[in-house]
C-alpha cells in the first residue's frame, strides 16, 4: 500500500498544490501580521480573481500567465482602495467592526458574482493543460510546475521587497510597533492598504496559476481560503516561513489523505487539522505571540 | 440609556399576536414568521455577540443541531414531534457549551474566536451532508402528519403564534440578562475582560453560560425551521446564510439590546423580500443587499437602529425641554 510507485507521485503533486496554498496563506498572513485582522474577504477576492482572469482569456484570448502581468498590479489597486477607503474608515479603530466590515465585504463580492454569473461550473481549455513531465518516477503536469515555480518566485520578490525596500521596512515598523511607527513619520493607513493591497495581489498571481488546472465558480474560493486559514493557523498567525512551510505540508497531507481516505473525508480531515490547531496550538509552529 | 421593560415586551407581542385575526393572508403570515424565526435566532447571537462581545461567525452549527435533533429523533426513532424539538433544544445548547469549553478554554476570542466557529459550523455541515442518519445529501424529510399533536397545523397561524412565544421568551430572557448580576458580568468581560477578570469575575464561566443560552435559543429556531418547513438538508440546516442572518439581525437592530434582534429581523426580511420583488428568483442579490447594508451600518450607525432611534429621542427631549426658540 505504501508503494513509492504512489507514494512518491502524492507527495509531489501535494507540494504542488501545497506551494498554491501557500500563495493564499501569504497574503492572509501578511494582512495579519500588519493590520492584525482576519481578512475573511480573502476567499471572495481570490474568486473575483479568478473569474477575471477565466474572462481575460474568454473574451480577450489572453492567457492566464500573461494575464497575471495585468491582474497582478490591478488588484493590488482593488486591495488597496478596500483598505483605505472601506474597511479603515469603517471599522472606527474596532476589530469587532473589522470583523463585520470583511464578512460583509465577502457576502457581497461572492453573491455578487452568483448574481451575474449564476452558480454555473466553468473551466477553460488550453493546450497544455495536460502536458506532463516525465521525471521517470512520476508524471509531473507542466501548469502544476509553472504554478510551483512562479510561487517561489513571487514569494522570493515578496521577501526581497519587505527586506531591502523603504516600503518594506516600514510594513515591517509598522507590524512590529504600530505607534512608533506612526511617531517616526510613517503613513500608516498607507502602510495598511500597501499591505492589504499586496495580500490582494497575492490572490491574483494565484487565481491566474489555478485556472489552468482548476474550475471557476461563485463559491470557489472558499474552499482555498480555508484551507489557507489552517495553513496560517498551523505556520503561526503573521509568519511568512509558517506560511510557506505550512502551506507545503498541507498540500502533502491533503495528497495523501486523498490518496488513502477519499475525497470528502480528506476535507474534514483539514478542518478538523485547523480546529485541533487553534485549540492547541493558537500561536501556531512558527507564531511569535499567541 | 434605557432599557426595554417588561410592560413594553409585553406591548409588542400582544400587538403582534393581533396580526392573524386581521389578516389570514399566506404572505402576510410567511414573512412574518421567518421575519420572527431571524428574530429569535438573532436574539440567540445578541445574547452571546451583543452582551458578551464574542462575535460567532458559525450559529448555524446551533440551528442546524436544533434542526437535525428535531427531524432525526421523529422520522428515525418515532418521537413525538414536540419531544423531539425540546430535545432539539437541548441539543444545540448541548453543542454550545462543547464548543464554548473548548474554545473559551484555550482563550480563543475576536477574530480567532470567529474563525474557529465558522469551521465547526463547516465541519458540522460536510459531515451533515455524507452521514446516512442526516439524509446526507438528499436531506430529511418529516412526514405530513396535520395535528398539534404531531407539531404540524393546517394554517400558519399557530405556527405564527409559537414562533412568536418563543420571540416573547427569548425578548424576555434578554431582558433578564439585562438586569441581572449575570448580564453585569457578560458586559465587564465585552468592555474588558482582563479588568473584570483582575476583579474576580469568572470570565471563562460567564461566557460559556452566555454561548450555552444562545445556542439554545438559536437551536430552538432551527427545531421550529424544521416543523414548519418539514425539510432540511445540510445546506439549509448548516449553511452560512443563517450564520449572517443570525449576526445581521442584532447588528442592524442594534447590538446589545432588547429589542434590536426584532427591529433588525424585520428589516432584513423586508429587503430580502425587496430584493426578491426586482429580480424575481434569482439568487445572490439579497445577500449583496444583506452584505452591504452590514457594511454601511457598520459605518455609519454603529449602534443600529435602537441607537439611531434613542438618539432621535434623546434630542426631541432636548429640544422640547430647551426654553423658547430664539426666533419664537
Amino acid at each position: 500500500m505504501l508503494s513509492p510507485v504512489l507514494l512518491v507521485p502524492a507527495v509531489l503533486n501535494g507540494l504542488m498544490t501545497g506551494a498554491v496554498y501557500a500563495l493564499i496563506a501569504l497574503g492572509l498572513t501578511l494582512i495579519y501580521g500588519v493590520l492584525h485582522i482576519i481578512n475573511f474577504a480573502h476567499g471572495a477576492l481570490l474568486t473575483a480573481a479568478m473569474f477575471a482572469a477565466f474572462f481575460a482569456h474568454r473574451l480577450l484570448g489572453i492567457d492566464p500567465y500573461l494575464a497575471a502581468l495585468v491582474l497582478t498590479p490591478l488588484f493590488f489597486v482593488v486591495g488597496y482602495g478596500l483598505q483605505r477607503f472601506v474597511i479603515g474608515p469603517a471599522a472606527h479603530g474596532d476589530d469587532r467592526n473589522v470583523l463585520l466590515v470583511t464578512l460583509g465585504l465577502a457576502v457581497v463580492i461572492e453573491n455578487g458574482l452568483l448574481f451575474a454569473f449564476r452558480a454555473d461550473t466553468r473551466t477553460v481549455n488550453l493546450p497544455y493543460a495536460f502536458e506532463v513531465i516525465d521525471l521517470g518516477i512520476a508524471f509531473l503536469p507542466v501548469p502544476r510546475v509553472v504554478a510551483f515555480a512562479a510561487v517561489l518566485v513571487v514569494a522570493l520578490v515578496l521577501w526581497l521587497m519587505l527586506s531591502l525596500t523603504d516600503t518594506g521596512k516600514a510594513i515591517r515598523a509598522v507590524a512590529k510597533e504600530k505607534l512608533g511607527a506612526e511617531l517616526a513619520g510613517i503613513d500608516v493607513a498607507h502602510i495598511y492598504a500597501v499591505t492589504f493591497g499586496l495580500g490582494t495581489a497575492c490572490l491574483a498571481v494565484a487565481a491566474c496559476l489555478l485556472l489552468p488546472t482548476y474550475y471557476v465558480n461563485p463559491h470557489v474560493g472558499n474552499a482555498f481560503v480555508l484551507v489557507a486559514f489552517t495553513i496560517v493557523v498551523l505556520g503561526g498567525m503573521g509568519s511568512v516561513t509558517g506560511a510557506l512551510v505550512g502551506g507545503l505540508l498541507v498540500g502533502v497531507v491533503e495528497s495523501l489523505s486523498g490518496l488513502y481516505l477519499g475525497e470528502s473525508l480528506g476535507q474534514i480531515g483539514i478542518f478538523i487539522m485547523f480546529i485541533l490547531a487553534l485549540l492547541l496550538r493558537p500561536s501556531g509552529l512558527f507564531g511569535e505571540r499567541a | 440609556m434605557r432599557g426595554a421593560s417588561i410592560g413594553q415586551i409585553a406591548v409588542v407581542v400582544v400587538v403582534l399576536a393581533t396580526v392573524p385575526l386581521l389578516t389570514q393572508s399566506n404572505v402576510v403570515l410567511n414573512f412574518l414568521n421567518l421575519a420572527l424565526l431571524i428574530a429569535l435566532v438573532g436574539q440567540g447571537w445578541n445574547v452571546l455577540g451583543g452582551y458578551g462581545g464574542q462575535y460567532s461567525f458559525g450559529h448555524a452549527a446551533f440551528f442546524g443541531t436544533g434542526a437535525y435533533v428535531t427531524a432525526i429523533l421523529q422520522t428515525r426513532y418515532g418521537v413525538n414531534a414536540w419531544i423531539a424539538f425540546a430535545l432539539g433544544i437541548a441539543g444545540g445548547a448541548l453543542i454550545g457549551a462543547a464548543i464554548g469549553a473548548l474554545t473559551f478554554r484555550s482563550g480563543l476570542k475576536g477574530s480567532y474566536f470567529a474563525l474557529v466557529t465558522l469551521a465547526f459550523a463547516e465541519v458540522l455541515r460536510i459531515a451533515a451532508s455524507v452521514a446516512p442518519i442526516t439524509g446526507a445529501g438528499v436531506g430529511l424529510l418529516i412526514a405530513l402528519d396535520l395535528r398539534p399533536q404531531a407539531f404540524q397545523f393546517q394554517s400558519r397561524a399557530p405556527f405564527y403564534w409559537i414562533v412568536l412565544a418563543l420571540v416573547a421568551v427569548s425578548l424576555i430572557v434578554a431582558r433578564l440578562i439585562e438586569h441581572s448580576r449575570f448580564g453585569a458580568w457578560l458586559v465587564a468581560v465585552r468592555e474588558n475582560e482582563e479588568a473584570a477578570k483582575a476583579l474576580g469575575v469568572d470570565a471563562t464561566r460567564i461566557k460559556l453560560a452566555a454561548i450555552t443560552v444562545s445556542a439554545a435559543m438559536t437551536a430552538a429556531g432551527g427545531g421550529f425551521y424544521a416543523q414548519y418547513f418539514l425539510f432540511i438538508d445540510s445546506g439549509i440546516a448548516y449553511g452560512p446564510w443563517i450564520s449572517v442572518e443570525a449576526l445581521l439581525a442584532p447588528i442592524i437592530g442594534g447590538v446589545g439590546t432588547v429589542f434590536g434582534p426584532l427591529l433588525g429581523a424585520l428589516v432584513v426580511r423586508t429587503l430580502g423580500e425587496l430584493a426578491k420583488l426586482v429580480t424575481g428568483d434569482a439568487p445572490g442579490l439579497d445577500l449583496v443587499i444583506y452584505g452591504g447594508v452590514l457594511i454601511l451600518v457598520v459605518a455609519f450607525a454603529p449602534r443600529g437602529i435602537a441607537g439611531v432611534l434613542s438618539d432621535l429621542r434623546l434630542r426631541w427631549t432636548r429640544w422640547r425641554a430647551a426654553p423658547e426658540r430664539a426666533h419664537g
